[in-house]
């Protein structure tokens, strides 16, 4: 029998001693063979819907552990097998309360499960959206296989309208591509032959051809999904308090309510009714179910949430950390800027200088060597052959060209001086927050590249509203300090650690830890130490491996937009889930002395019945309150 | 006479309530089967908890724990490990197995969907 079958039966069954409730003090009409019908009508709620609890309490116990049902059960069966000492002895009866206690709580139990159904829909539907088979190229045909036959190498062709099978990389054809479901982003992005494309995204336009690179469990939305399972099911650090009290909380509330019978009865010398009534209200008002429902529903509202915003959190200790962040310190490549450098500037004899420059930044990997090739490329220059090519870090490359040991590089590389012409221009151009690289042969500088790395047009707004939630910002880059302080000074960033190597990046975190607690933003490609390092590292990469790896908080999207809205997001989450266990101890706290009668000489009492109802509603409560978590407002309110 | 008679039974319940739930107690504990040489499995029976409580797997070979519901509370609906992102819907009166990794030895803690139940997994 379901719960919601045994919610009816038991409502069904206890309704005639609802109405003779009512009807009897005002009409005078009350049940025929009152005490029997009674104990009939209980009898069988007992039987039916009231067993599976008492069939658990009495399993648990002789697991010597026990748990609502427990008190459920101790509660109902004490007030049912007095009435039938009281009946068989022609005293008064309450069955009622035994039936009601079953009915109400069962109600709330029904209540709860269609809640927490809907807390649980976000991720279900992320996993309804892969598509059911695909068209795969197959001995020169294309044929539709099903899903789950697609292996990693395959050709697929995808028309205007369907939606794309698996991760992989377009061969073919051009298109635009909704990738909201994944990403959360609703502006279709055009994606042309070379470009990656993500399964389960929708295709809108334009017919193409792409090979699959990822299958099954691989693909970014299994990763996904995946990701907020473990999420939803983590523990944030706070629980662990709430679980130590849940384990006691069951044999003190049994305790508690033993102390109430004799403490009415003896002291006080109530009858024996009346201090029954108190000890079972204890028994039925005190809630564990409210404290351990308090952080799995917050948390898989908050997490399910984000996935759809393309924000992925990782675990209810990420989201605990996130809470208390005082400084967040940025990457700069490809996190404030877009990471696509290019070459703005040449200074001395253009031809010479890029000639020399690409020669050495052909093997390099260098991302601004990929901005010096395009740039010599569109200028039709050819890459000269190189022997002995070094790689410096953090200073530059050297290399023999036509016999001469040709250099590219920062100052550092460098023994003597610049002239002051160059000099003059370096510094011009670094003003204008570019990165300015030295070309040279024999020890002799020959010419300038400057290269810019723009910022992204939100990283300015972004950095702004961090910065209105009273946070500090710090960029952190290998860059010169004129370029890092213009950039830092064109989005709006306090702070600049400038000329800082990769390696390091994770002991300037540390050190900034000592200030407080510290998110790191970054890509993941070479700054995973320092996100690992960091309170709180929030890798944003459009989705790549690294990132997923690497960081507490995924932005799926390259918009540091996202990194406002994950740190709002996580914070709502965590007060929500304060609030919540707030909840669920004061309703324990209050209620129970209200049940036990400490509040009698004010006039307020609890039966029962009404412990029972409101023992329902306060898990409803909980799980209500979590479920407002996707309604909550996670940017501020524009003041006009 | 009578009140003394209502002290003394409250007395005897509390202590025993006390020395039922709060008395330190060995939990049972059961070594995996091999079944063949690369698979491993041991049956939970769940039950008012988990029987036994404690399963002990080999690390590196494949395992897995076959749930046996018999009880048809709400409390028992899901079974949670955090620690391998596991959250399963046990099916009442039905063998259902699950998976588990055994690549990292260590202890793991699992519970019901409310975490008023718990058991352990030992990977060593």
């Amino acid at each position: 029998m379901t719960t919601k079958q045994r919610f009816i039966f038991s409502a069904i069954v206890s309704a005639p001693m609802l109405i003779e409730m009512v009807t009897r003090p005002l009409l005078g009409i009350g049940l025929p063979g009152h005490a029997w019908t009674m104990f009939l009508l209980t009898t069988a709620v007992m039987a039916v819907a009231a067993w599976p609890f008492i069939r658990t309490a009495w399993a648990a116990f002789k697991n010597h552990s026990a748990n609502m049902d427990t008190l459920i059960a101790i509660g109902t069966s004490t007030a049912y097998v007095y009435s039938i000492y009281a009946m068989l002895n022609h005293r008064p009866v309450f069955f009622e309360v035994a039936a009601f206690v079953i009915t109400f709580i069962l109600l709330g139990q029904v209540l709860e499960e269609t809640m927490k159904g809907r807390a649980n829909s976000a991720i279900e539907k992320l996993l309804g959206l892969q598509a059911k088979d695909a068209e795969v190229m197959r001995r020169g045909k294309l044929v539709r296989v099903p899903l789950s036959e697609v292996v990693v190498g395959d050709i697929l062709r995808v028309k205007p309208g369907q939606k794309i099978a698996v991760d992989g990389v377009i061969t073919e054809g051009s298109s635009t591509i909704d990738e909201a479901v994944v990403t959360g982003e609703s502006m279709p992005v055009t994606k042309k032959a070379g470009d990656g494309v993500i399964g389960s995204t929708i295709n809108k336009t334009g017919t193409f051809m792409f090979k699959a690179t990822k299958v099954g469990s691989d693909t970014l939305l299994a990763q996904i999904v995946d990701m907020v399972k473990r999420a939803q099911v983590s523990r944030a650090p706070i629980q662990k308090t709430v679980d130590k009290i849940s384990h006691i909380f069951v044999p003190v509330v049994l305790i508690v309510a033993v102390l109430t019978f004799v403490v009415w009865s003896v002291v006080f010398g109530a009858d024996i009714v009346a201090a029954l009534m108190y000890a079972v209200a204890v028994l039925i008002i005190a809630c564990p179910c409210a404290l351990g429902l308090a952080t799995p529903t917050a948390l898989m509202v908050g997490t399910g949430r984000g996935a759809k915003l393309g924000i992925l959190i990782k675990s209810g200790e990420v989201l605990e950390a996130a809470n208390d962040i005082q400084t967040v310190v940025f990457d700069k490549t490809g996190t404030i800027t877009l990471g696509k450098p290019v070459v703005t500037d040449v200074v001395g004899d253009k031809k010479t200088v890029l000639e020399l420059a690409a020669a050495l930044e052909h093997s390099s990997e260098h991302p601004l060597a990929a901005a010096i090739l395009e740039k010599a490329e569109s200028l039709g220059i050819k890459a000269k052959a190189v022997t002995k090519f070094t790689a410096i870090e953090g200073k530059g490359v050297t290399a023999l060209v036509a016999g001469k040991q040709a250099f590219i590089g920062n100052t550092k590389l460098l023994d003597t001086n610049l002239d002051t012409k160059l000099e003059k221009e370096m510094q011009r151009l670094q003003d204008e927050a570019k990165t300015v690289v030295i070309v040279g042969s024999d020890n002799k500088a020959v010419g300038l590249i400057a290269i810019q790395d723009a910022p992204k047009e939100t990283s300015a707004a972004a950095i702004a509203a961090l910065k209105k939630r009273g946070l500090r910002t710090v960029m952190i880059t290998g860059d010169n300090e004129r370029v890092a302080r213009a950039i830092a000074d064109h989005v709006g960033i306090d702070e600049v650690i400038a000329e800082v190597l990769p390696s390091d990046k994770a002991d300037h975190v540390k050190s900034l830890q000592q200030h407080g607690k510290v998110a790191f933003v970054g890509d993941g490609i070479n700054d995973a130490p320092a996100l690992a390092a960091a309170n709180l590292g929030i890798a944003m990469g459009s989705g790549t491996d690294i990132a997923i790896e690497s960081g507490g908080i995924v932005l799926v999207k390259s918009n540091l937009q996202d990194v406002v809205t994950s740190l709002a997001l996580s914070q709502k989450t965590f007060g929500r889930i304060k609030i919540n266990l707030f909840w669920a101890f004061i309703y324990n706290v209050i209620g129970i002395p209200i049940a036990a009668g400490m509040f009698v000489w004010a006039g307020l009492t609890l039966s029962p019945e009404l412990a029972g109802l409101a023992m329902a509603f306060s898990s409803v409560s909980v799980v209500i309150s979590s479920l407002l978590l996707s309604r909550t407002r996670l940017t501020p309110r524009h003041i006009t | 006479m009578e009140n003394s008679l209502v002290i003394i039974g409250a007395a005897l319940l509390i202590g025993l309530i006390v020395w039922w739930f709060f008395g330190k107690r060995e939990s049972s504990e059961t070594e995996a089967n091999m079944s063949g040489t690369d698979n491993q499995e041991v049956t939970v029976t769940v039950n008012g908890g988990y029987t036994p409580n404690t399963v002990v797997f080999k690390q590196g070979v494949p395992a897995q724990i076959v749930f046996d519901r018999k009880d048809p509370s709400g409390c028992f609906s899901h079974v949670v490990f955090p620690d391998f992102g596991i959250n399963e819907e046990l099916p009442v009166n039905e063998q259902y197995p699950i998976e588990i990794d055994t690549s990292k030895a260590g202890e793991y803690q699992y519970a019901c969907g409310m975490n008023m139940f718990h058991g352990k997994v030992v990977i060593k």
